[in-house]
């Protein structure tokens, strides 16, 4: 989240799409209520289904799952059309008058550069114009035919309330009417926020989605303002502290990149990481990337990480795909070129796409480890459990092993929530039987390793003999101990920002005090400021609100150096006074900025010197162009889902999206619209979270059993009758389940034809108190977003007929 | 650590007004005395509350945990009660369905307790020892990244092993998410993720 929880309370429009708050997020949900009851701001609902959020919305309005992005150009459209955006903030805080570069073109749904053999782009031409002063071209007036805002105006014109209706199954006349609400969060006075989730990141451009509303936010001048903001509304309790870590095939903490084999030496990677500034006295703050990447190495391998040696770049692991992400993962272990899996706190064989692929590829492991609190699928996935696990052991020749861990009341630590507070949390029990931390089981592993390297050899040890491991305890690191790395200290002398000297092992600050020249150590340098030489900031619970702002800015700390609002230069002018006195954040006062919450920004750089809000970015403002950071466009475009029950109306030629990766055995894999013809989605419910609760006597007893929700249309031409089982197919498996038949699920009328949603919840497996069910990953489809490869988990195509109960289940 | 919050004085107080305080409303005012004598202390009072925040979901929730148990050598804690906490910004004390039911997470029959290990092609899992597990799972680590690591790739220095694959928990703290980064990287995988992608 740009913003918060509580903030939510200032917005006078709350656009929930790609999610469903009311249900996921109940007490979240609960500054949506009092928006409403306070601010009298109005609730706006876009989804397939009438969930408990439409239920208190102001207006619904239905869309064709796959179709976020038609709906939101279509919006985005009305505004331009209408000239309904914050003309000022626009002209000041975005890119639209940035020329781009001559070659740029978009034809039939695709951009220029598409190679159809790599399913992938040549970027080039996605850029700016460069002046012969060196910084990017730009035309305030707006009207140059190659500046952002004509190509966006070009770019979206086909997104007519009209081609909406077609595509999305939007009636007209209800699409409007959430236009016009929107329209009138242009006012600098007004404010609407986004609130999304999965509903918009699982899909095949699950990034663009997300994109397509920043355009229309940024047109609205919502960001940075209180009551605005682009909301990820996140799923698990530390979903955000892994990401901000990093723990994925390409990542270094704090959103730093593992470097590609093109990049052989240190000076080769840090050279294309120099970040300059595209417009004259932006800050373009990654130019300090150099200092987060040596302190980060210097984290990791302390005096073993020096300017002669590249800082230890050798050893990093290089990269020769894009990234090993999960799909890709388990397309290598399908084909036998895994030879195990540690799995810590993830249960894979339901969450991942395509369980019988998932089966196979367990089954041809060597060895699989599972880290869990609890007794799950994957640990089990030898297991014979009848038709829920038709599976023979005697031919699975993995080694399993399940090991026992702690959980959250056993064990101190923190968490980072979605609107990026690190709160730090208390042991209350001993834990039970075993189980013992993930931090102990981690470096237990790692010791016994290590130890076998020191002795024996083998390949290149260095990085894992050499890795920093000064802990009090060697097999038992403190969370304090680690928490402090996170944050960062001193390894010599170093000035600060006054000029006196911080001695060497101090706790750094802040993340400004980071250098690159090996005298700085940091973990994560967007969390450096939670455990300083003050003590753990992340324990703070002073929960005063001054102004009654909704930010709480002494409660633990938010990342970056407790900046509650992101982006909060943009809630004041270019002359630095804020656009809505109700909604002051922060303003100038001659000398420096001031206010409720923590500048996002230079804390003493005068407004007359120009410097964008953006303070990350090269432009120094919001992109509705980005250039060629997307890697499928730097415009959203309409693409439909890899299965789905239409054609591509606006760009008939296109299948799919066409820069998303998909395997050859996966594109084999999919079903077309003859064989299954309705439009599944997978969902949560209230009472359960993923595979967990299912162990959660009270919650198994509210939702006891599978089932999936379809129309009353559906059933009636199916036969299929409220209660009854039915079995849902799709080209990659089957299940069963009791069918809800519901008026909150209706036919989509797309260009004249009937869409039937199928909806199905995902909280049930073969382990635990509820009864034994099937997961809609039993038959979903193994393709991602083009950028993050998050698999399509939220549009594909199914079959559905009325069956008989599954042998042995309970009525 | 503990945190003294001002409830524990409240209830106490509670126990003997409460009772008292509805039976002189409805006019039998005289029996407030004997009423509170009977009222046995609530345990909840004798408990010691921690600060933690629900596991579930992204709002994370505050929550106090009660606990029974002096943290004397031999006297387990254990967690008796969850409730919201009422000092929390966010949720001010509300729980959802699921964060209301913790109390049947912590205490699942269905939770971990033992190393287990299931032999090649058998039929269920065997209790072990955590040293054979972990000195078995770190033998098979060495023996495929010592197989498998690529050290070069065409004359550059490459170092990555993508034998065997590492999926991290979004429900970990941070500080055992920088654990197992550390750890992790350093052997030079890149096959790793976390559920920040699905």
């Amino acid at each position: 989240m740009t913003n918060l929880w509580m903030d939510i309370k200032h917005a006078d429009v709350i656009t929930v799409m790609g999610g469903n708050a009311a249900e996921a997020h109940p007490c979240g949900f609960k500054w949506v209520v009092e928006a409403k009851a306070h601010n009298n701001a109005k609730l706006i609902v876009v989804d397939p289904r009438f969930t408990r959020t439409a239920s208190v919305a102001d207006v619904y309005c239905p869309i064709r799952q796959g179709t976020d992005i038609a709906f939101l150009s279509g919006v985005a459209k009305y505004l331009l059309d209408n000239d309904q955006i914050q003309h000022r903030y626009v002209a000041a805080y975005s890119n639209a008058g940035f020329v781009v570069k001559e070659g740029f073109d978009f034809q039939e749904g695709l951009f220029a550069g598409y190679d159809p053999e790599k399913r992938d782009y040549d970027k080039s031409t996605w850029d700016y114009e460069i002046g012969e002063d060196g910084y990017a071209v730009v035309d305030e007036t707006m009207q140059h035919p190659r500046c952002v805002m004509q190509l966006l105006k070009k770019h979206i014109a086909i997104y007519t309330p009209e081609m909406v209706e077609r595509v999305c199954g939007s009636p007209k006349a209800k699409f409007l009417e959430v236009c016009k609400i929107i329209a009138t969060t242009a006012s600098p006075e007004r404010t609407m926020t986004s609130l999304y989730a999965l509903g918009w990141t699982h899909h095949s451009k699950g990034s663009q989605n997300i994109r397509s509303m920043c355009i229309v936010q940024t047109l609205l001048g919502n960001i940075g303002m209180l009551g605005g903001g682009m909301n990820a509304l996140r799923g698990h309790s530390n979903i955000q502290g892994l990401t901000d870590i990093g723990l994925m095939s390409n990542l270094i903490p704090g959103y730093l990149n593992i470097p590609t084999e093109k990049e052989p030496t240190y000076e080769k990677y840090i050279a294309k990481r120099d970040f300059k500034p595209l417009r004259p006295g932006q800050m373009s703050y990654w130019q300090n990337y150099n200092k987060f990447f040596v302190s980060f190495q210097k984290a990791m391998w302390g005096d073993k990480a020096t300017k002669e040696n590249g800082w230890a770049y050798d050893y990093l692991p290089k990269l020769d795909v894009p990234t090993y992400d999960v799909m890709r993962g388990f397309e290598l272990a399908k084909q036998g070129k895994m030879t195990g899996y540690i799995i810590q706190g993830f249960n894979p064989l339901l969450s991942f796409p395509n369980r019988a692929k998932m089966t196979e590829a367990f089954s041809k492991m060597k060895f699989v480890v599972v880290m869990d609190p609890l007794k799950t699928e994957t640990a089990r996935f030898w297991e014979n459990h009848g038709e829920y696990n038709d599976v023979d052991p005697s031919k699975i020749q993995t080694e399993v092993f399940e090991l026992p861990t702690t959980i959250f009341a056993e064990e101190e630590g923190s968490l980072a929530n979605s609107s990026r507070w690190l709160q730090w949390h208390w042991q209350a029990q001993d834990a039970p039987g075993e189980c013992r931390p993930d931090i102990d089981i981690m470096a237990g592993i790692f010791l016994r390793m290590k130890e076998m390297y020191k002795r024996d050899g083998g390949a290149f040890p260095d990085p894992i003999v050499n890795l920093k491991w000064d802990y009090a305890i060697e097999h038992s690191p403190t969370p304090v101990e680690l928490a402090r790395e996170l944050n960062g200290y001193t390894l010599a002398p170093i000035p600060d920002a006054n000029g006196n000297t911080i001695p060497a092992g101090r706790q750094v600050d802040g993340f400004a005090q980071l250098k690159d020249d090996g005298t700085t150590a940091c973990g994560c340098w967007v969390y450096s400021g939670c455990y300083t030489e003050k003590g753990n900031m992340m324990a703070r619970r002073d929960n005063t609100d001054p102004g009654d702002r909704g930010i709480a800015p002494n409660w633990a700390f938010a990342w970056p150096a407790n900046r509650r609002v992101l982006y909060n230069r943009a809630s004041c002018d270019p002359e630095g006074k804020p656009w809505s006195e109700k909604k002051k954040l922060i303003e100038w006062n001659g000398k420096q900025w001031v206010g409720f919450d923590v500048p996002d920004y230079g804390p003493a750089v005068a407004p007359e010197k120009g410097m964008g809000p953006f303070i990350l970015n090269q432009e120094g403002v919001a992109r509705l162009f980005t250039r060629g950071l997307m890697r499928d466009g730097p415009f959203p475009t309409h693409y439909e889902p890899f299965e789905s029950p239409m054609a591509n109306i606006p760009f008939p030629k296109i299948k799919g999206a066409p820069a998303a990766r998909i395997f050859k055995g996966d594109l084999a894999d999919l079903g077309t619209s003859d064989e299954f013809p309705y439009a599944a989605t997978s969902y949560r419910l209230t009472e359960h979270f993923h595979g967990w609760t299912k162990h959660a006597r009270l919650n198994a007893i509210v939702q006891p059993e599978a089932f999936v929700e379809i129309s009353e249309e559906l059933a009636k031409e199916k036969g299929i009758v409220k209660g009854g089982w039915v079995r849902v197919w799709s080209k990659r498996g089957s299940l069963k389940a009791k069918a809800v038949v519901t008026k909150r699920i209706k036919p989509l009328m797309c260009d004249g034809k009937a869409v039937h949603v199928v909806g199905i919840p995902q909280h049930w497996g073969f382990v635990g108190l509820t009864k034994k069910g099937w997961h809609p990953n039993s038959l979903t489809p193994v393709v991602g977003d083009a950028n993050t490869e998050t698999p399509e988990f939220k549009a594909w195509l199914v079959n559905i007929e009325a069956t008989t109960a599954p042998a042995g289940a309970v009525a | 650590m503990t945190v003294q919050v001002s409830r524990r004085g409240l209830l106490k107080g509670l126990g003997a007004g409460l009772a008292g305080g509805s039976l002189g409303a409805l006019g039998f005012g005289g029996l407030e005395p004997a009423m509170a004598a009977s009222v046995r202390p609530y345990k909840l009072a004798q408990m010691r509350e921690t600060r933690n925040t629900c596991p579930y979901c992204s709002v994370a929730c505050g929550v106090i945990l009660y606990s029974l148990g002096d943290k004397s050598k031999n006297a387990r804690a254990a967690v008796m009660h969850v409730e919201g906490d009422p000092d929390h910004p966010v949720n001010r004390g509300t729980l959802c369905p699921k964060g209301s039911s913790l109390l049947d997470f912590i205490q699942a029959e269905t939770r971990t307790k033992h190393p287990m290990y299931r032999a090649p092609g058998t039929a269920e899992f065997k209790r072990v020892s955590w040293d054979f597990a972990l000195d078995r799972i770190a033998t098979l680590l060495k023996e495929d990244r010592d197989r498998n690591f690529i050290a070069k790739h065409d004359e550059l220095t490459v170092n990555r092993w993508v034998t065997t694959g590492f999926l991290a928990a979004s429900a970990t703290s941070c500080e055992t998410a920088w654990m197992t980064y550390k750890t992790v990287r350093s052997m030079g995988a890149l096959v790793f993720d976390n559920q920040a992608r699905v």
